[in-house]
């Protein structure tokens, strides 16, 4: 008996010692992931385990979505080749500590950005490029229209560690719905348990349901619920302190939203260069040093513009061609009813 | 002196060297944690942890703590564990017993039995149990009861509840029956050795056990009744049951799994230790005018026990660990809910894993400390 005693106090000592932190603080360092990835000849991306349209691999492991062409945008503008990254695949619970411990670079895997996420645990969003909201699927077959009609007892499918989850609870908390959570880790799990019938409604962002729906044994049996429970701002995600890297992920997403707001595409932004208007000319890089804050040249926003295409162009091919979202909603340029939105590239 | 130096050398190098490389690790963890702004502290054990669960053997919602949380998770990886341990040892002892069998058959069955299962990965043995049985279970609606008042149905095993009055008095029933046994058995013993004499302890053990609680319904005024689940209409083809008690077919199928599984291993534990005892043992046991129980109670089985008790408590251990696995399924054990939902939700992966760790080692060493006592108590005590 004290033998074991005597092992579990040396395990209880060599625990202590393992997280007793001291309070000496070290200079802060310089960043060096731009450095790092410029070594390496690729960037290193957390994306999801498989959402068509935000990020998919194909059968060849090819991936493609618009979280993806994120990533490609920054391989564009700093490697000069879209196609130098590296995919990780991240579960939500794996991918922050993924992005904080340095295994990637840039975490774009349809991310909510919320106040916790972004002040407490060491990461940084920096903007947004999908706007989502959480809703509900059902089955056509029961007869539910709207969650007004969601009664005590039903069970839902979702993700853990997901906003999803969170939301869920106020939802019905607020309705005072009893109702019976099943979270499981992996998005085609959920998708496998709801499709059983294990439960009445799976719940996640919308565009996540429109996608998941696409892999149903027979996608016409199930409906999305018409009403959005909550605000989801979907993003990429950085590192915190290493703030020219941060600011190199944002203007690569900005630059394709503004890209398309001034009509500059794939096809034509080498012909933008000769431009009247000193704004389409500033985004192909035929005025002003644009890139030098960063530490790039010039053409690293028409290169992004070229290899990966703007922020329209990745949108149709990804997400309305595709079938999962045909129309673009928020999603569409503020000066077209949306809400797309980014600061000027000056 | 130089003598003492040589004896602890070693040992003081070891130690130096544990303590570096921790502090090491820790110098490290903490650098790049105030690089990347995160905080260190286990102070959001007591922070609303706002998150539901599906299944907790406490009252809990997400207006309770972490820390809650935590003891929901740990009580159902016990709860599931110790399901498992229960039926992997009973199915384990008949299929290692069957496995001896003269019969071809049996003995050919719980061969092919333990080759198989525990050949398969543990994963896809709950992924199996999980989602290819429970897609073959009916719907709420569809399902047929089983003797009138339980429900197997895709969202679960719906049971009656048993509703007590007097509850009181039917467990001091059975607490009497239990002491009364003991006591018992303890004269049987004196009996025994001091004039040679037998007593039937069993049947009236069991006659106790039936006869006391019997009695406390008779005259003791204890009740019991029960509340059978009944079906609810949610929408027009989603149903459910209310009432009664339900089991989540994430615990049926992750228990299940578990418990084939290990049972394997149990199986040829006690097929080891039954064969392991010489056959001349039974032989001169049978010599001196035992009768076959009471060779195999009082010969074969506590020589047996020796060799089966410590390479079972290992099996023991692994089943305990494995059932981390639930993750994969939705079970809400300590690695979904509180390593899972509670590490996502506050960031502190450190903490909350370091907790976790140290959570599953003491779960480990609680049951070797069990079995290792166990084992001791029925090794061969020197006189």
């Amino acid at each position: 008996m004290f033998k074991y005693l005597k092992q579990l106090f040396s395990l209880v000592a060599m625990v202590a010692v393992l997280f007793t932190f001291t309070t000496e603080t070290m200079a802060a360092k310089k960043s060096k992931t731009l450095k790092n990835t410029q070594k390496k000849g690729f960037v290193r991306c957390g994306v999801s385990q498989g959402l068509p349209g935000f990020s998919n691999a194909d059968a060849a492991g090819n991936w493609t979505g618009i979280d993806v062409d994120v990533c490609r945008a920054v391989a564009a503008a700093v490697l000069g080749d879209a196609n130098k990254v590296k995919f990780t695949p991240l579960s939500a619970k794996e991918r922050f500590t993924a992005l904080t411990s340095g295994e990637i670079d840039i975490l774009s895997r349809n991310t909510t950005w919320t106040l916790s996420r972004d002040a407490d645990i060491g990461l940084t969003f920096v903007g947004v490029n999908f706007y989502d909201g959480q809703g509900f699927m059902v089955r056509k077959s029961s007869g539910i229209t709207s969650t007004s009609q969601f009664k005590d007892g039903i069970s839902a499918c979702t993700n853990i560690g997901t906003t999803t989850e969170l939301n869920m609870r106020d939802f019905f908390n607020s309705k005072g719905i009893k109702y019976e959570p099943v979270a499981f880790e992996k998005a085609d799990e959920v998708v496998a348990a709801y499709d059983a019938g294990r439960c009445d409604t799976y719940t996640t962002d919308k565009s996540g349901l429109a996608a998941q729906r696409t892999k149903m044994s027979n996608p016409d049996e199930h409906i999305v619920l018409p009403e959005t429970v909550s605000k989801e701002p979907l993003g990429p995600v950085v590192r915190q302190g290493d703030s020219v890297w941060e600011d190199i992920v944002r203007w690569s997403l900005n630059t394709m939203i503004e890209a398309e707001e001034y009509g500059i595409t794939s096809a034509n932004a080498d012909m933008m260069k000769t431009s009247d208007n000193p704004a389409i000319k500033r985004l192909v890089g035929a005025e002003g040093e644009m890139g030098a804050a960063f530490g790039l040249d010039n053409e690293w926003n028409l290169r992004i513009i070229k290899q990966v295409g703007n922020y329209g162009e990745s949108y149709k091919r990804n997400i309305a061609d595709t079938g999962i979202l045909p129309d673009r909603g928020p999603n569409e340029l503020w000066t077209k009813g949306g809400i797309l939105y980014v600061p000027p590239s000056r | 002196m130089n003598f003492k130096l040589k004896d602890i050398g070693p040992q003081l190098i070891t130690v130096i060297a544990v303590v570096l490389i921790f502090g090491f690790f820790t110098y490290n963890a903490q650098v790049n944690m105030e690089n990347r702004g995160i905080d260190f502290g286990y102070g959001f054990l007591s922070q609303e942890s706002s998150f539901d669960v599906q299944f907790s053997l406490i009252e809990y919602d997400g207006s309770h703590s972490y820390f809650r949380a935590y003891l929901v998770g740990l009580l159902n990886t016990i709860l599931v564990s110790v399901i498992g341990i229960i039926l992997a040892t009973i199915l384990g002892v008949i299929v290692g017993i069957a496995r001896l069998s003269p019969n071809y058959l049996i003995n050919k069955f719980a061969a092919f039995y333990v080759e198989f299962f525990r050949n398969i990965p543990l994963l896809l043995q709950i992924f199996f149990w999980y989602f290819a049985a429970l897609r073959a279970l009916p719907l709420p609606q569809d399902a047929e009861p089983m003797f009138g008042i339980s429900f197997l149905t895709i969202k679960g095993l719906f049971v009656p509840a048993f509703i007590w009055q007097n509850f009181n008095i039917f467990f001091y029933s059975i607490l009497a029956a239990i002491i009364t046994i003991i006591l018992i058995r303890n004269h049987a013993k004196k009996l025994q050795e001091t004039q040679g004499k037998q007593t039937p302890v069993l049947l009236i053990s069991i006659g106790l056990i039936f006869i006391l609680p019997l009695l406390s319904f008779l005259i003791g005024g204890v009740r019991l009744s029960f509340e059978v689940p009944v079906l609810k209409q949610l929408a027009t083809t989603s149903f459910i049951y209310e009432g009664g008690v339900s089991l989540p077919p994430e615990l049926i199928a992750l228990a299940l799994s578990l418990s084939l599984y290990t049972a394997t291993f149990i199986a040829e534990c006690v097929r080891a230790g039954i064969q392991g005892v010489g056959k001349g043992q039974k032989e001169a046991a049978a010599s001196i005018g035992l009768t076959p129980n009471q060779v195999l109670k009082l010969v074969i089985m506590p020589q047996a026990l020796r060799i089966i008790i410590p390479p079972t408590t290992n099996q023991y251990l692994n089943l305990t660990k494995n059932s981390s696995l639930a993750a994969a399924i939705a079970y809400p054990d300590l690695v979904l809910v509180f390593a899972g939902t509670a590490l996502m939700q506050t960031g502190k992966a450190i903490e909350i894993v370091s907790i976790t760790m140290f959570t599953y080692l003491s779960l480990s060493i609680s049951i070797s400390i069990l079995m290792n006592w166990y084992n001791k108590k029925i090794a061969i005590q020197e006189k």
